[in-house]
């Protein structure tokens, strides 16, 4: 019976975007329209051939974790697509004519560039939150996740956003806030996916069998819960065309623009900071094989974090039409926020007590190492980087751009790559990864680009800063802004240098978990017999 | 749930729960993280007192100090405009072709046309003045509307071509595509290039010195030695707006050329104009 309900809904959705497709009044909705039209076919035969056949019988006593593996493949994949893209822009940017003629205006640096940042945070950072948060919740819970093949229309669905997404900035759909760029269409499907993943991870923790809740799952849960309340606030417009890409915001002017980066740093927030740290707080003690350090660290440093994180976005419009009070509290609320993200650190680093040793045999310990290394580096950078004083200094220059690079290629990179080598092998029933020479390759390919990265763009950030603001005895300025970008070329080459070795470092992963995956076989995980229900 | 436990390795207790084989110590919060947590709370607080910060029902909180960014702003232009108020005076006001006899008010007036330069001129001309194709190069001494300081602040003032000014300099070469045969511009061409003495086809030059002097030396002038009343180009240097090969200048005698500047005096102040006319001149080629 529900077979002939969900034929009728695709059977509706394939009939309304042949009707997008045809009446489109822009290429991106009427591409988008074509690859749902698709989609929807495919979907539609695929239950067809189902219909009024017997149910396939489930073994519900394991884990579900072939949503996980291919969570984990879709992370090795959106990654090294993701770093490819970021080093042609690198390249874009150290020498123009990178941006070739034949391929405009689809790939130019504008269209490429919120692909790059997309496909990383979103393809490669949210695949690896969506299948590591299944993967733990389950393990931590003692349970099955919740709500059957809901998990599979989650990973699915929010892989069609990724390809919608990016397809649309290709051709030219975008609503031109950063990290938020796809059009209307895009969001709502984002926030039906999101709901539902909402919905799989909730179910999961009201059927568990474990008494307490884990500390990742409290991060997971907060990761989840803001950023759907951020994605619906942060994309409030109204479309022009039901059958056209373009909508307008509802805000205007500086609610605007404090809306967006309210959005904006809490994207960095809860997804890269909070979401991670779940990841961190389960395969970190998982992979040293040692208690967490402190409980009470944990809780406290959860809800400060949390707290305080939501406050913190105005210090990315110091010095705009936005009054002084609300950039003052945004500074203030930034400075607090240190210790709390720090707590995180700590937690992670003194878990380690009792297993240093290891950091000498483990490529993957090291990897997690350097990875909270570079989240305690970049959370004292964030509060030092959000006073008013550096910032008018910091501002607007690649400086914020290597913050942000030694966050995300440093901390949510790193800590993605030691939970994708901690997956590999246990999901595909290996003893270990292929070749443990090559995770060694990745680690030192990897943190030598990230500090090549990091290091030429704080040369290059404080130089242009200081450059842009030299004013001579009378008053005059004394550098042209096309002065400032030919001083930069040099950095921008070790910049993308330092990206090159990333991308090599993440296509050896790809091809060290190839092989791993190669000679594998899944393996059904039954549900911890030992723990007893949650009462 | 297992209870709480002493774990070897640091002799800490556990907190007895236990997931998926994690455990928890229970370590107490790190001291010196707790003192640092309170201390960014003090100073949150202290900060939030002496800056403009708390909403209230009408208006936020001035703080203490009275600090705003707009008023820091403000004050510091003020104390720039205040040092520079007389020479600027005197800037707007002054007859150009004196300026030399002024060093002080020349020295302010090249500073001040070098920082309006790069703000407002470099986009096109380059940071360096060296210009590009279709953009003049500013430091050679080949004008095409005349080098002297005051001609110079005439073309900053009003522009070339635009439609905004009508005193802006004005003139248009014809498309001879539309006039001459394509075999005529050929030969034309290549007596251009004989003018500035590149290699060419004598023969073909030949015929088009009759062209030339029908249709072209009116403005170049009967020696190609171009004319600054009309903005025509001298055709007998090696210098060349838009490129001095054989495809380009036959792709100029085809289809002409209409570059266009904007009238700056709409948008610079009268001191503005005059000190980036300074800075101009002053670049090597001013006469």
């Amino acid at each position: 019976m529900l077979n002939y309900g969900k034929l009728i809904v695709l059977a509706i959705v394939m009939v309304t975007a042949a009707m997008g497709a045809n009446w489109a009044r822009d290429i991106a909705y009427q591409v988008h329209a074509i690859i749902i039209m698709g989609v929807a076919a495919f979907m539609f035969i695929w239950v067809l051939r189902r219909t009024d056949e017997p149910e396939p019988v489930i073994d519900a006593s394991g884990y579900l974790d072939g949503v996980v593996r291919a969570g984990v493949i879709a992370t090795g994949f959106w990654g090294c697509v993701g770093f490819l893209v970021g080093v042609v822009i690198a390249f874009q940017l150290a020498f123009p004519s990178l941006n070739l003629e034949w391929a405009q205006p689809y790939a130019n640096f504008g269209r490429l560039r919120p692909l790059h940042t997309s496909a990383v945070i979103f393809a490669f950072g949210g695949n690896a939150l969506i299948m590591s948060s299944f993967y733990i919740v389950q393990r931590t819970c003692g349970a099955r996740l919740w709500g059957g093949n809901l998990s599979w229309f989650v990973f699915w669905g929010y892989n069609l956003f990724i390809v919608l997404a990016a397809t649309g900035y290709l051709l030219g759909a975008t609503q031109s806030k950063e990290y938020a760029e796809p059009e209307w269409y895009v969001d709502i499907w984002l926030t039906i996916v999101w709901v539902a993943f909402l919905v799989v991870y909730l179910g999961t923790i009201f059927t568990r069998r474990e008494k307490h809740i884990y500390v990742a799952n409290w991060f997971l849960l907060s990761f989840i819960v803001t950023i759907a309340m951020l994605h619906v606030v942060n994309n409030l417009s109204i479309p022009v065309s039901f059958w056209g890409s373009k909508s307008v915001q509802v805000f205007a002017g500086v609610q605007d623009a404090m809306t967006q980066w309210w959005y904006g740093h809490n994207a960095v927030g809860f997804f890269l900071t909070s979401g991670f740290l779940g990841m961190m707080y389960y395969f970190v003690p998982k992979q040293a094989g040692r208690p967490v350090y402190s409980y009470k660290l944990s809780i406290i440093h959860f809800w400060a974090l949390t707290f305080l994180y939501i406050w913190a976005g105005p210090h990315h419009l110091h010095y705009t039409a936005l009054p002084d009070w609300a950039s003052t509290l945004g500074m203030v609320f930034s400075i607090i926020l240190w210790m709390p993200s720090w707590g995180g650190m700590i937690n992670g680093l003194m878990t380690l007590q009792g297993a240093w040793d290891k950091l000498r045999t483990d490529p993957i310990i090291r990897m997690m190492v350097v990875s909270l290394a570079f989240y305690g580096m970049s959370t004292f950078e964030g509060p030092m980087m959000s006073i008013r004083a550096v910032n008018s200094l910091s501002h607007y220059t690649d400086w914020t751009i290597g913050h942000v690079h030694s966050g995300a290629l440093g901390w949510n990179g790193m800590i993605t790559f030691g939970a994708l080598y901690f997956l590999t092998p246990r999901l595909w029933g290996r003893e270990a990864m292929y070749s443990i020479s090559a995770i060694n390759w990745h680690f030192w390919l990897a943190t030598i680009g990230i500090v090549l990265y990091a290091a030429s763009m704080w040369v290059t950030g404080i130089m242009e800063g200081l450059m842009w603001r030299e004013v001579d005895a009378q008053g005059f300025l004394v550098n042209s802004f096309a002065d400032t970008v030919s001083a930069k070329f040099p950095m921008y080459v070790v910049r993308g240098l330092g990206g090159v070795l990333y991308l090599a470092g993440g296509l050896i992963m790809a091809w060290n978990m190839f092989m791993t995956i190669r000679g594998g076989k899944t393996v059904e995980v039954k549900v911890n017999p030992n723990a007893t229900p949650a009462e | 749930m297992s209870q709480p436990d002493t774990d070897a390795v640091t002799g800490t207790d556990t907190t007895g729960h236990e997931w998926d084989g994690i455990k928890e110590l229970n370590n107490p919060l790190p001291r010196w993280w707790l003192w640092c947590l309170y201390l960014t709370i003090i100073w949150g607080v202290g900060y939030s007192i002496a800056y403009p910060a708390w909403p209230m029902i009408s208006g936020a909180t001035k703080g203490v100090l009275g600090y705003s960014t707009r008023a820091e702003v403000a004050a510091e232009i003020t104390r720039f405009n205040d040092q520079n108020a007389a020479l600027k005076t005197a800037l707007a006001e002054v007859d150009l072709t004196t300026l030399a006899q002024n060093p002080d008010l020349q020295r302010f007036a090249v500073a001040n046309g070098a920082a309006v330069f790069r703000t407002n001129c470099s986009q096109c001309h380059g940071s360096g003045a060296a210009g590009s194709k279709g953009y003049p190069n500013l430091q050679d001494d080949d004008w095409l509307w005349g080098g002297e300081i005051d001609q110079i602040a005439h073309t900053v003032r009003h522009g070339i071509r635009n439609e905004t000014d009508l005193d802006a300099h004005y003139s248009q070469m014809p498309a001879f595509g539309e006039l001459l045969e394509e075999g005529e511009i050929k030969d034309t061409a290549q007596y251009v290039l004989s003018l500035s003495g590149q290699d060419h086809d004598a023969e073909a030059a030949a015929r088009g010195t009759v062209i030339f002097e029908e249709q072209c030396s009116a403005c170049h002038g009967d020696a190609g030695l171009g004319d600054i009343e009309q903005g025509a180009p001298n055709l007998a240097d090696a210098i060349w707006l838009y490129g001095g090969d054989i495809a380009a200048i036959e792709e100029t005698i085809t289809n002409a050329r209409f570059g266009v500047m904007p009238a700056w005096g709409e948008r610079l102040s009268q001191s503005d104009v005059n000190a980036v006319a300074a800075y101009v001149h002053g670049l090597g080629g001013g006469e």
